[in-house]
């Protein structure tokens, strides 16, 4: 049992950390978040000279080869700085699951130019009717003289608009429920047919309904064999979780710390708030839920590319369930104790809030999770 | 003892039922139904039908123009209101200020402010929070000097909800820096085009202008506007806060959303069943509507024995907590029902009329678009009006007398 980074995990933590504190202000922050795309190109690039974008990727192609420890260690700073860029959706996610598809050559070449910066890409999977359930794909692939025409609506893509290739799951076969039968296609952003309904989500990055109607699609745009896309998707789905939930976990830490201060410094009645016991006592609960989150956030890093299928998915739901909760008091509870002056855009504390907010709704709220725990544990 | 109302009262509710039903423009009530944002406009109009029908002042009593309705005639009326998707009502003017006016201000103050009042001709807002001064309503330090026959007032107000509305403010002011502090307070009533006076809007976290700072620099104001005695403002103030607390619950409100959330939880599907089936969230619903239930019983126990007077005691801190807490709860229900389509956040989706491009799927149900913002904005319920910890503060001192 150790829960220290290694040392390399560590530098690459204090590297991310220091470059974001020093290139990622506040002020960044909102006039990235103000600009027309929402994202920085410039902001993208330095990552890339940092060497993070490269971090999931396997070393042959020209990555560091880490995994979820080395995210882990690196998303908590991105958390902390609000990054906006599609570290998540592109350099975790999507990643993530075309790793599973080295054998192919296209694929091979995009996961080099993504390490690079040179390329993003996202995964396009959940729709309108899916909520959170991975399994379901109602997107269609129908077999062409050429290849494969897709149609069909994906829902809350984030940073769609930023890709320029989407990893789209679509039904070669089966009905939207069915466990077999999804195909995962890769979709130039720039395909004929493929639309962006493109908006902000509710902590300022960018997200879209995505609508392929009649792409046309060589078949050499298939990755893997024909209806074995899902374990993969989900594999990549389940990394994600994890870093989504580190990410969620230096939100919380920059929210504690943020409040501490201000109990400290805003003076009511003669004396600083925070001589309150009730509010002392509101803090070290705050200060609980993170540490537990903190805790499941190890966790999740631990388990998220565990072989055991069903451990991996209940050590994933217990963490989200755990970092749910967490998000939604922290968060509130930073916004309460900072009275008016947290719920305005100018402080920094409502864009946490707002961020946690997200998070606890991305891939699942906490309901979702704590139900599918309880699925797999009976 | 008996939970009815007595048959009077059922009349009265049928009566205002009747006015709802005739007098309640279809668009505003499209607007408050779906959580859209309501114009100065919208709210004038419904004070003026309000005030056509004699119920203007719907707190006051008759010799101001009122209805005289007792508290629990109010709670109804305030219920059927929400429940029939009428605006909140506006209080700085009809709830707050007024009652200050008859109580302590003299014949010519009633007679210049209340009618306007009633009417909507004149809009009221409030400058009682300074930046150093939110919980510590006592330690504000905004100035006002006798000069003449005026006051000059100098200083800064913050939290003012919809100022940039406003004809009027009624402020608390220092006109006494030697005594303690809730000694040197005056209440004074300021003409909002008075030279001096700045508005700035605040945003929220929620992209929305609800909220001012106002500066007051060199602000004269006759002294015939002052309410009562100099020095004396705190009085008032307290009077005042008093008056804010009546419907403070909200429980027609949380009805009324409550009802909504079902609806929603009806249409939403998880795993091809009506989420409203689902048994976590079907008992997350249960939770909040039973808590709801003994909120209305306690709303209903403190008029019943208020019935006849008017300012609600300490009790009503227990009203605050628990009716904001259940109406954030509600909110946030209603932001998780709709899944992945909390996460779109779209400013123009707050405003009437707005629609996602017809040509396609929309990106989400027409319902979702405004539920997330709601719940982040509705953050403040537990703020405003005195934070649940002061709340927290005035039942532990006031009502267990610890």
């Amino acid at each position: 049992m150790n829960f220290e980074f290694s040392d390399e995990q560590q530098q690459l933590h204090d590297s991310v950390d220091r470059y974001l504190a020093e290139q990622y202000s506040f002020e960044k922050f909102r006039a990235i978040n103000a600009s027309q795309a929402g994202w920085d190109t410039a902001a993208w690039a330095g990552l890339a000279e940092l060497g993070v974008l490269a971090i999931n990727v396997p070393a042959a192609l020209g990555g560091l080869g880490f995994g979820p420890l080395e995210t882990l260690a690196m998303m908590g700073p991105c958390g902390r700085s609000l990054m906006l860029e599609p570290y998540l959706s592109s350099a975790v996610i999507a990643t993530a699951a075309l790793r599973a598809y080295t054998d192919d050559a296209e694929a091979r070449e995009l996961l080099s130019r993504m390490a690079a910066g040179q390329a993003i890409a996202v995964l396009a999977h959940f729709e309108s009717e899916s909520r959170f359930e991975t399994q379901w794909a109602s997107t269609r692939a129908e077999r062409t003289q050429a290849g494969y025409r897709l149609d069909g609506h994906k829902a809350v893509v984030m940073h769609a608009a930023a890709a320029d290739t989407l990893l789209v799951s679509a039904r070669t076969s089966g009905a939207a429920s069915d466990t077999t039968g999804v195909t995962l296609f890769r979709v130039p952003r720039s395909a004929p047919g493929l639309t962006l309904d493109s908006y902000p989500t509710i902590d300022g990055q960018r997200a879209a309904d995505v609508y392929l109607k009649g792409v046309e699609l060589p078949a050499a745009c298939r990755l893997g064999a024909e209806g074995t896309a899902l374990p993969v998707i989900e594999s990549a789905l389940d990394i994600g979780l994890a870093a989504l939930c580190a990410e969620a976990v230096g939100v919380m830490q920059a929210l504690v710390d943020a409040t501490v201060t201000y109990v400290q410094t805003r003076q009511q009645f003669g004396v600083a708030i925070g001589r309150f016991q009730a509010l002392q006592h509101r803090i070290a609960d705050m200060l609980i839920h993170l540490e537990q989150a903190r805790s499941m956030s190890y966790l999740a890093a631990l388990r998220c590319s565990d072989e055991n299928v069903t451990e991996r998915r209940r050590a994933l739901s217990a963490a989200k369930a755990v970092i749910g909760q967490a998000c939604r008091f922290v968060g509130q509870q930073a916004v309460q104790l900072h009275g008016g002056m947290g719920m305005t855009d100018e402080l920094v504390v409502s864009h946490w809030f707002k961020r946690l907010t997200a998070a606890e709704l991305m891939f699942g709220d906490s309901d979702t999770h704590l139900q599918r725990y309880a699925a797999l544990t009976r | 003892m008996r939970l009815e109302f007595t048959e009077e009262e059922q009349a009265f509710r049928e009566e205002v039922r009747a006015f709802l039903k005739l007098q309640l423009p279809a668009q505003i009530r499209e607007k408050v139904l779906n959580g859209w944002e309501l114009s100065r406009a919208d709210h004038v109009m419904w004070q003026r039908r309000l005030h056509d029908r004699g119920w203007g002042g719907m707190s006051w009593p008759i010799e101001f123009g009122g209805p005289g309705w007792n508290s629990v005639q109010l709670y109804i009326f305030e219920e059927e209101s929400a429940l029939a998707g009428a605006p909140r009502l506006i209080p700085f003017g009809t709830k707050m200020v007024a009652p200050v006016i008859m109580a302590f201000g003299n014949a010519a103050q009633q007679q210049r402010f209340l009618p306007k009042i009633s009417s909507g001709d004149e809009w009221w807002c409030q400058g009682y929070s300074e930046p150093g001064a939110g919980s510590d309503l006592a330690s504000l330090k905004t100035r006002a000097v006798l000069d003449g026959d005026h006051y000059v007032v100098n200083g800064q107000k913050t939290w003012n909800t919809l100022g940039q509305y406003a004809d009027w403010i009624f402020c608390l002011v220092r006109t006494d820096t030697q005594s303690k502090p809730q000694s040197g307070i005056s209440f004074l009533l300021i003409d909002m085009k008075s030279p001096g006076i700045t508005v700035r809007p605040i945003k929220l976290l929620d992209g929305g202008h609800e909220v001012n700072e106002i500066w007051f620099e060199d602000v004269r104001v006759p002294i015939q506007n002052r309410i009562g005695d100099e020095n004396k403002g705190w009085t008032y103030a307290k009077f005042l806060l008093g008056h804010e607390r009546t419907n403070i619950a909200g429980v027609g409100g949380s009805k009324r959303e409550l009802a909504r959330l079902k609806h929603i939880a009806a249409v939403e599907r998880k795993n091809g069943r009506p989420l409203i089936e689902d048994p976590l969230f079907a008992a997350h619903i249960a939770q909040v509507e039973i808590e709801l239930w003994a909120l209305e019983i306690t709303n209903l126990r403190v008029l019943s024995a208020e019935r006849g007077s008017r300012a609600p005691g300490p009790e009503a801190s227990i009203l605050k907590i628990r009716g904001t807490e259940i109406g954030q709860r509600i909110s946030e229900l209603m932001m998780r029902a709709v899944g992945p389509y909390a996460l779109p956040f779209r400013r123009e989706a707050m405003e009437a009329g707005w629609q996602s491009d017809p040509t396609r799927d929309p990106a989400g149900p027409p319902y979702a678009a405004t539920l997330a913002a709601a719940y982040m904005n509705l953050r403040k319920l537990s703020i405003f009006g005195g934070t649940n910890e002061i709340q927290k503060n005035i039942i532990s001192k006031m009502i267990v007398g610890l």
